[in-house]
């Protein structure tokens, strides 16, 4: 296991994000145009000074060694578009709100959609186990860009009861919360009942049935351990996607987080503000899928022997 | 899976799939929808009511009415015929982007099965890295970076969506590798290429048709969560993610803008997604159901 965590952390995911650094840069650095050529008349003269000031004019292999070396330093550098910020202290402004919105669906995902499973399986086949699956797949069918404006439309226009957007009170965080939440509640809920299923078969059920135990004690105590592994599985990626899947919820509700940045960064060719954000996103889902894989030895000890 | 028939004629395993898809309720329903909804798209010049960029600025945003079934945008625009020729666009970057994604998914895939060792090794590795890598982000920056043309978003979206095809296919590969068949046509001296094709490759058909199923809702998804930010297609051109933006920021006074393309779009990702489903029973029966 040891072995195993140190070859992850010590080779492979410095090796994982120097891949993701260099195709970064090469792509955001070879397209035409740069950070300044969108703003309006700026004489050539202060252009070719900007650029000079932050290393612009230098041979691009240069500007790669230079940037890399700073940055294994920890130092993301300067942003462009925020003269006289780091892209450091933008990204530890903007990321607490990105997790805190990202932690709320999360939650909501897990407390909806591992119930729903665990429940449609041990009543496989009946009306409720039907409901659970047509009410999750459109959960999955209904994209975010659609869910979040319609929520708007109902609790916030219509009826009134909630904020339309902003992130100042708690009210604010309802509806992006519940709505980024619900498509991983659906695909938790499927995954739960799926892999309840092949669980409820085995063995170690049938003695704990035989043993007399209530049909509550043997779900949630003896079926719930074994069926959450595709769950643990599938949480690597899921919070991939809850960080960078708020880009359209960070939009549509004015929410300040760390995915509206990044979004507006590769619209204004903020190039050390792109590097820094995907950077950043990267070793987050690295550490969450190692996270993820040594959840998953603890759970099943079968698991640890094989790595 | 529980009815078990006792097979008094022979029938071929095709046919076999067939008539389980056939019996298949929600998703023969779901592919009757489909099909009616892209052959609509497709003729949309044939049977539009109104021509696509049509204004009638004094119209404004209206509601249903006979002239226009689902009402008409801000500029006075046919709602339904702009659906049309949105669904156009849709289903060409759907099916485009899916091709594509194929055809990486599977050679990569193919490649790395039959060479195993450390060229698989290698190779799959560099999947898990992508793996890693959020392709979201991918995305973006290509189309921020090197212009926003359809054909770019076919490859920019193909070239993220081929990771668990190759993986698929690899693992498909490697377990026919050293089948008595493929050892056969080994012995036969045949090319490589030539038993990848002729024999590896129509043997795993089933799973690569029903993984591609599934690529096309997820595709046509991140299109139009491009579209969305502003990303994809670009205007007049006009796709469903397109028309959902326009009704989301027109909702407060007109609801069926956004009401009538966000169903529109989340029912045809429900029956690609119930098709994909069904053929996966149909053709594989003991893949289970996820």
């Amino acid at each position: 296991m040891m072995r195993f965590l140190a070859r992850r952390i010590l080779i492979e995911m410095p090796l994982s994000l120097l891949v993701i650094f260099t195709i970064t840069f090469f792509i955001i650095r070879c397209a035409p145009g740069g950070p300044f050529s969108s703003e309006k008349n700026v004489p050539p003269q202060v252009l070719r000074e900007l650029n000079r000031h932050y290393g612009l004019d230098k041979p691009l292999p240069v500007q790669y060694v230079t940037y890399l070396v700073s940055v294994v330093k920890g130092d993301l550098g300067p942003s462009f578009k925020y003269p006289g910020r780091n892209v450091s202290d933008l990204i530890a402004a903007a990321f607490p709100v990105s997790l805190e919105l990202g932690v709320y669906a999360l939650f909501i995902a897990l407390a909806i959609g591992i119930p729903a499973g665990l429940f449609a399986a041990s009543r496989a086949g009946t009306w409720f186990d039907y409901l659970v699956m047509a009410v999750s797949m459109g959960g999955i069918c209904i994209p975010a860009f659609v869910l979040g404006p319609l929520l708007v439309l109902v609790f916030a226009l219509l009826l009134g009861w909630l904020p339309v957007s902003g992130w100042m009170t708690p009210a604010d965080r309802i509806l992006p919360s519940v709505t980024l939440g619900v498509v991983y509640a659906a695909y938790i809920a499927r995954l739960t009942r799926g892999s309840t299923l092949e669980v409820l078969v085995q063995e170690y059920i049938r003695t704990a049935r035989a043993k007399g135990l209530r049909e509550g004690a043997i779900l949630f105590r003896h079926a719930l351990r074994g069926a959450l592994m595709p769950v643990i599985s599938f949480l690597g990626p899921a919070a991939a996607g809850l960080v960078t899947g708020s880009f359209v919820i960070e939009t549509i509700f004015a929410v300040p987080g760390l995915g509206r940045f990044f979004v507006t960064a590769a619209f204004n060719r903020d190039y050390t503000m792109i590097m820094g954000t995907v950077l950043f996103y990267v070793v987050i889902i690295l550490v969450f899928n190692m996270l993820v894989d040594v959840g998953m030895a603890f759970l099943d000890p079968r698991l640890r022997t094989r790595t | 899976m529980s009815r078990t028939t006792v097979a008094t004629v022979h029938t071929s395993p095709l046919r076999e799939s067939v008539r389980r898809f056939l019996h298949n309720r929600a998703a023969v329903t779901s592919g009757v929808f489909l099909l009616i909804i892209i052959i609509a798209s497709v003729a949309a010049p044939l049977i539009a009511p109104y021509s696509y960029a049509e204004q009638v600025l004094s119209l404004g945003a209206s509601f249903s009415s006979v002239q226009h079934p689902l009402g008409t945008d801000l500029l006075g625009r046919d709602l339904l015929t702009r659906l049309l020729y949105g669904g156009r666009i849709s289903f060409a970057v759907g099916l485009c982007a899916t091709f594509v994604s194929v055809v990486i998914g599977v050679c990569w895939g193919a490649i790395a099965g039959w060479a195993g060792g450390k060229t698989d090794a290698v190779m799959m590795r560099i999947v898990d890295i992508l793996y890693a890598f959020p392709f979201t982000i991918f995305v973006i920056i290509l189309m921020v970076f090197l212009g926003r043309s359809l054909l770019l978003l076919f490859a920019a979206i193909g070239t993220v969506e081929w990771l668990t095809m190759a993986r698929i296919v690899r693992g498909q590969v490697r377990t026919l590798r050293h089948s008595e068949y493929v050892e056969a046509a080994v012995g036969l001296g045949l090319s490589r290429f030539t038993i990848i094709v002729r024999h590896i490759l129509p043997n795993i058909a089933g799973p690569i048709i029903i993984y591609a199923t599934l690529t096309v809702p997820s595709v046509m998804l991140l299109e139009a969560f491009l579209s969305f930010l502003g990303l994809g297609v670009q205007p007049p051109a006009s796709s469903w993610g397109i028309l959902i933006r326009e009704g989301a920021e027109s909702m407060e006074g007109y609801p069926w803008l956004l009401v009538y393309p966000g169903v529109l779009f989340s029912a045809t990702l429900f029956s690609l997604n119930f098709i994909g489903d069904g053929l996966r029973d149909a053709i594989d029966p003991r893949a289970g159901k996820r």
